[in-house]
């Protein structure tokens, strides 16, 4: 029944029934789209994640990769432009209005459902973060096309479809979505899901600015203002190269200083798992995992973390992934690189000390003689 | 004021298992509850009701059993429960939940009174798209308010409404106006003890049961598998990596050889990370 959605497959009949042919007036969409996330003045990296993927995905199909940049005119707007194109871009789409400055549902609607209903692209990628999310279910619920949320895998198969993947059951199972009979296909993908690309520079190619008819008389919501988190860990978290987490199995509130102090003593940004947060001993910014933050760092260190399936997709991009767990069996030393069985709580400190040691000028000058 | 919140009975995912042969899921057994995200906005939608007047109507599109759901909402003192249910709606993706569940919400409105204001999660822990709630905004015509972290004031009589909502990089305030469809942020409030009273009366409720024709709709292509663009190919378990961890051994060892045979193990696997840390680290 509906509780089903998207969570089990249909039944063979039911899936067999839904092989649709593509209607004649979708047959000229094509070309990828990226939408490069703006927001006051401010590129979200996941912009680049996408365009590393959509690269693949035109390549594949021997289409065109565009970035989507919808902004007020003015020198933040242009540089976006530039960037989709040293991330890989062939064209851009660009509509430029002043009501475009903070972001808002209405304009921003309006803006991308007008690209794609004038140039028509074949697939739309955007990022899952609040923004992305906002605008991705209005567009596709205004062209009446297929979404696919929160994708950890694009791909286009042997008939140019393309094949969404997605965890679905808190991450227990993946599921490969496909949007049949409809265009474009859109996905949302979650920031540090996948890889960022290398940026070459290069100079900007073909603009295609687009006017959209808007007024801001017109536009119900108004923005009052805005008070910027500023660096904090928030945008850190998720983009920092060396990454230490404590989980449930640290005891108490007070023992996750050890994390913090390892984390400093390596310049590294420190998470929780899920139960830290519902505890209260972590502010929800710092989880990570299915309802938290993926990460992607070159080095992991998970200490009293289980490893369960929600904590684990969100750390699978990890280069190094490094377990501290009293428990063999755990299930994180299934995915962990390297794993030590034995009591955090006194671990950590000795692994505080060593790292300091083994990292200061010092000791380091020593060596090299 | 009216307040219509949507809410949806999924699966305690924490227990859920997948049969290791068919990876099917296996709901036998598997206990259910309201989607923990729809918690907040219920209580929002409460606490709007409590200082301006008015009804709360819950809805959710399930299968029957999703009644427990609705009658666990009423405890907490909602005011009237819908339950959406019909074969037609089986396995809709969010194009079709959302149509289903703004037919239901547009006759909510004819047959209740017009919602000031529609509540959703932020998102389902089974679904987990956070696109039904965008999705149902579409289709009504609502202003959409996404995230929202707190309502800051409500002013009924110019229907107008001021929210700050998450964004990437901070809080962003906004004013709209009723009426709206807000998604509420989670640990924005926590949800009360229903009381006694309510208690008894949810036991006592009557559910209001529709099916798709009693919510008024006619096209039934647009609802459930027919009315869903996306479809399931394949469902598959996540790959395991080959290889266990590689463990070190910790016999006879104290904490700070352990430490030195860890980070050289870290070192050997990741030789230029040594500098970078050197560098970055105030140590
Ligand atoms: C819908 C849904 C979404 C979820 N999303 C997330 C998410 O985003 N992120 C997330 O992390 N979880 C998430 N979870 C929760 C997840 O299922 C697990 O419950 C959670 O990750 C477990 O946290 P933990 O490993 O810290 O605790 P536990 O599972 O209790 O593990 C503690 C570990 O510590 C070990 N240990 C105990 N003492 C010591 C010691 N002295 N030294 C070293 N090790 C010790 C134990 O052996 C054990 O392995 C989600 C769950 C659901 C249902
Ligand atoms: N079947 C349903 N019945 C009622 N509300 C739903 C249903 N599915 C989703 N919702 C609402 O939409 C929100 C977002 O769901 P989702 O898009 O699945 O993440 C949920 O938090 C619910 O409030």
């Amino acid at each position: 029944m509906l509780n089903m959605k998207r969570d089990t497959p249909p039944p063979a009949a039911g899936r067999a029934s839904t092989k649709r042919e593509l209607p004649e007036h979708f047959k000229d969409y094509r070309h990828v789209w990226v939408f490069i996330e703006l927001e006051r003045g401010q590129i979200h990296p996941v912009s680049f994640e996408l365009l590393g993927e959509g690269r693949k995905l035109a390549d594949k199909l021997g289409v065109e990769l565009a970035g989507v940049v919808l902004g007020p005119a003015g020198e933040a707007t242009l540089y976006a432009v530039a960037e989709a194109f040293a991330y890989g871009a062939d064209l851009a789409y660009l509509v430029e209005a002043p009501l475009l400055e903070d972001y808002r549902n209405e304009p921003f609607t309006k803006a991308m459902t007008d690209l794609v209903t004038t140039y028509k692209p074949e697939i739309l990628l955007l990022g899952a973060t609040t923004l992305g999310r906002d605008l991705a279910g209005s567009v596709a619920t205004t062209l009446l096309t297929g979404l696919t949320a929160d994708c950890t895998e694009l791909d286009v198969d042997a008939e140019g479809s393309l094949a969404a993947t997605r965890p679905t059951f808190g991450g227990s199972l993946l599921c490969t979505i496909y949007t049949l009979n409809c265009r474009p296909q859109m996905a949302t993908v979650r920031p540090r899901v996948m890889a960022m690309p290398q940026r070459v520079n290069k100079p900007i190619g073909r603009v295609i600015q687009h006017d959209v008819p808007m007024v801001e008389e017109e536009i119900v919501t108004k923005a009052l203002g805005f008070l910027s988190d500023g660096q904090s860990s928030n945008a850190n978290l998720a983009y920092a190269d060396v990454v230490v987490a404590g989980g449930l199995g640290l005891g108490a509130a007070e023992n996750l200083k050890l994390v913090k102090n390892l984390a400093r003593a390596i310049g590294a940004e420190y998470g929780c798992s899920r139960p830290l947060v519902q505890k209260g001993w972590m502010p929800a910014d710092r989880q990570i995992g299915q309802t938290g933050k993926t990460i992607r760092p070159k080095l992991y260190i998970a200490a009293g973390i289980s490893g369960a399936i929600q904590h684990r997709v969100g750390v699978g991009g990890a280069d190094l992934i490094v377990a501290i767990n009293t428990d063999r069996n755990a299930p994180i030393f299934d995915f962990a690189h390297l794993g030590v069985v034995t009591d955090a709580i006194r671990f950590l400190p000795s692994l505080t000390e060593v790292f300091t040691h083994r990292l200061s000028p010092h000791s380091r000058d020593k060596l090299a003689n | 004021m009216h307040i219509v919140i949507c809410i949806k009975q999924v699966p305690d995912s924490a227990q859920i298992r997948v049969h290791p042969v068919t990876n099917t899921i296996m709901r036998q057994g598997v206990p259910t509850i309201i989607n923990p995200y729809d918690l907040f906005a219920l209580e929002e939608a409460l606490r709007l009701r409590d200082a301006h007047g008015g009804e709360v109507t819950v809805l959710t599109m399930g299968p029957p059993m999703a009644e427990d759901a609705l009658r666990k909402a009423l405890t907490y003192g909602a005011d009237r429960a819908v339950l959406l249910t019909d074969r037609h709606f089986a396995g809709s993706d969010t194009l079709a939940t959302s149509f289903a569940l703004s037919q239901a919400i547009a006759k909510i409105g004819e047959t209740f009174g017009s919602p000031d204001i529609v509540f959703t999660g932020k998102q389902t822990i089974d679904g987990d798209t956070a696109q039904v709630g965008p999705g149902i905004a579409k289709r009504l015509d609502l202003l959409q308010l996404t995230y929202v972290a707190k309502i800051v004031s409500i002013d009924l009589n110019k229907r107008e409404i001021t929210v700050e909502r998450r964004s990437e990089g901070g809080t962003q305030t906004l004013m709209s106006k009723l009426p709206c469809l807000i998604t509420m942020l989670e640990g924005t409030n926590e949800i009360r003890r229903g009381s006694l009273d309510d208690a008894l009366r949810a036991a006592r409720s009557r559910i209001v049961k529709w099916n798709a024709a009693d919510a008024g709709i006619e096209d039934l292509t647009k609802c459930g598998l027919r009315g869903s663009p996306t479809v399931v190919k394949r469902v598959f378990a996540p790959a395991t990596r080959a290889e266990k961890a590689e463990q070190i051994d910790t016999t006879e060892k104290t904490p700070r050889d352990l430490a030195d045979e860890l980070i050289a193990g870290i070192f050997s696997r990741q030789p230029a990370l040594e500098d970078e840390l050197a560098f970055d680290g105030d140590a």
